[in-house]
């Protein structure tokens, strides 16, 4: 007889309040919290699948070209090779720079023009000099480029990775 | 099958709410253009392949050599050019009207979902023919993305898919354009509509919520019928009178001049050629969106609803607003086109401030300006305040727009559009 006594003190009728949490709020919350956790995990999922096959941000990834011999390009010339998306330009001193096609702007293909010695935009007419230095707004920064790399005489440009600039400077030159 | 159509609808309506210009029948008008698309698209996709090596000539096979090819191509352009007005029409009616109160604002913020779903559908199909408009005008806009401040480089080539459109962002758009969107599109359409049965069907005028009991059928039914007939017979028409755009092949070394952005987003592409990309791209449209999200939790003091500009006053002040706004947004482009460059001007400063915060400046001090007088003038009440700042706002929007579609030329200079480009 003494002993269903003691065991009826711990019921909680006589704590409406108490902390613990009866049976039928708990597997409530706990179905809430495991449907969060499925959509989370099926989220999960559907973003991995969907990104990790998507090329990552400027990989770069050396692949040369190789665009001639040195004598081949004359000083103030801007040659165009459309299959790499860049333009060789050699400076008046001989240097050289590979040009991206791209107008840092909005992305169009620029267009260079011999006689006004520039590179003009035809979407909403920036223009470049033959350094790719801005002569014209709205595009705000320099042309993009290229690494060079001269071997044996032969000029090779890195088309797989793409330098970014604010301005031109000196040292963005490659001399034979 | 006509169950069908009647189960849509309750079994009766008030008389008041089968009246034509109530809605203008835009929203129904827009559910059945989206089934035109749905039957369209799916007969393009028979013949349509979504590599860049094939999507280009796919266009042309079915241009030329499947029988009601270009008639089926046409009307799925239209539809979809058709699609976006009506929606946007929609958008105005129901502002205007004041449907966007007390039980109706979830269904708002829905609306404006479905609005941005139509966009982006608009959006990833312009791309696909894969014909110098369509290269061009994305490689413009995905670079506006890219404008954006932290993620937009990388949310640009997560489009993309790597630096340029490539085989990868054909694919991408392709996906996006005929399944996941229209899947989305339908469920959203859905509910919608049952969050408008739910609020107790179209807002009605305070006068007329007494109105008599009518059965649908056929009341209601068949006004739709009609009105689902006459839209059909304009979108037949023009089908058949003007083609589809398709310029030749996609030529990655050679940009249109001028190229533009498709004319949803002229009106963005116009802010660029004045601000700063970060704020024409950015502050600018997200600030607008904020404020159309926020309008139904405004906390108003009980306006009357159902009623066309709220009162007289209201009607006078958007008038008034409208007129200001298309005049001052079209100044302000000559302004700075013509007279003064503020990048050019103050070359030294940078173009962030110059041609950014100045410019975001001086046109918020405007608009401020502007209402401040207006409401010393009209005493206008907190809900008319709001609706002439959302007049302002609907106003220079569609100038930008028209500005952007067909005064914009040859090196995307201003021009009048009889002047061939």
């Amino acid at each position: 007889m003494n002993k269903p006594q003691t065991k009826i003190e711990p019921i909680n009728v006589e704590h409406p309040k108490a902390d613990a949490v009866n049976r039928r709020d708990f597997f409530n919350k706990a179905w809430k919290w495991i449907g969060v956790v499925a959509v989370v995990e099926i989220l999960g999922m559907f973003t991995g699948f969907m990104f990790s096959g998507r090329p990552k941000n400027k990989a770069s990834q050396k692949q040369l070209l190789e665009a001639g011999s040195v004598e081949s390009f004359l000083p103030n010339t801007v040659t165009a090779f459309f299959g790499g998306r860049f333009y060789l330009s050699r400076q008046q001193d001989g240097g050289f720079i590979a040009l991206s096609l791209r107008c840092t702007h909005l992305g169009c293909s620029i267009a260079w023009e011999q006689e006004k010695q520039r590179f003009i935009c035809p979407c909403h007419s920036s223009a470049f000099d033959i350094n790719g230095e801005v002569l014209n707004p709205p595009a705000a920064r320099a042309l993009d480029y290229y690494p060079v790399i001269i071997e044996n005489n032969i000029v090779k440009v890195d088309i797989g990775t793409i330098l970014e600039r604010n301005s031109f400077r000196k040292e963005q030159l490659q001399y034979a | 099958m006509h169950s069908i159509f009647l189960h849509l609808h309750p079994r009766q309506v008030k008389q008041s709410a089968t009246r034509f210009n109530r809605t203008f029948g835009l929203g129904g008008m827009a559910v059945l253009l989206i089934v035109c698309q749905l039957i369209t698209g799916v007969l393009l996709r028979f013949y349509y392949s979504p590599f860049p090596a094939e999507a280009y000539n796919s266009v042309l096979f079915i241009k030329h050599n499947v029988l009601f090819g270009q008639f089926v191509r046409n009307m799925h352009y239209w539809s979809g050019v058709f699609l976006l007005l009506l929606a946007f029409l929609h958008f105005l009616r129901v502002f205007l009207t004041g449907a966007f109160r007390d039980k109706r604002k979830t269904n708002w913020i829905f609306g404006l979902m479905l609005l941005l779903l139509i966009v982006l559908l608009n959006f990833t199909g312009y791309l696909l023919p894969w014909d110098q408009l369509a290269y061009w005008a994305i490689t413009v806009s995905t670079n506006i993305i890219g404008y954006l401040p932290i993620f937009g480089q990388s949310l640009r080539t997560i489009i993309l898919g790597g630096n340029e459109l490539n085989a990868d962002t054909l694919r991408a758009f392709f996906t996006f354009h005929t399944a996941l969107l229209p899947l989305l599109l339908l469920v959203l359409v859905v509910y919608h509509f049952w969050q408008v049965r739910k609020a107790g069907g179209i807002l009605l005028p305070d006068g007329e919520k007494e109105s008599e009991m009518v059965p649908v059928m056929p009341n209601l039914v068949f006004k739709e019928f009609i009105v689902a007939l006459a839209l059909i017979a304009v979108l037949f028409i023009f089908s058949a009178l003007f083609n589809a755009p398709l310029l030749q092949k996609a030529n990655p070394t050679f940009s249109l001049n001028p190229t533009k952005a498709p004319w949803y987003f002229a009106g963005v592409q116009e802010l660029l050629m004045h601000f700063h990309p970060f704020f024409a791209a950015f502050i600018i449209p997200t600030s607008v969106m904020v404020f159309l999200a926020w309008i139904p939790f405004l906390k108003y003091d009980n306006p009357p609803t159902g009623i066309w500009f709220i009162s007289e006053k209201g009607r006078k002040s958007s008038e008034a607003t409208a007129k200001f706004a298309s005049i001052i947004t079209l100044f302000g482009i000559l302004f700075n086109e013509y007279l003064l460059n503020f990048e050019l001007l103050l070359s030294p400063i940078p173009a962030f401030i110059s041609n950014g915060i100045l410019p975001t400046l001086i046109v918020v001090g405007f608009m401020a300006g502007y209402y401040k007088y207006y409401l010393k003038k009209f005493k206008l009440s907190k809900e008319e305040l709001v609706q002439a700042v959302f007049v302002f706002i609907i106003a220079a929007f569609i100038v930008l727009t028209l500005v952007g579609v067909f005064f914009r030329g040859k090196d995307m200079a201003l021009t009048f559009p009889w002047n061939a480009w």
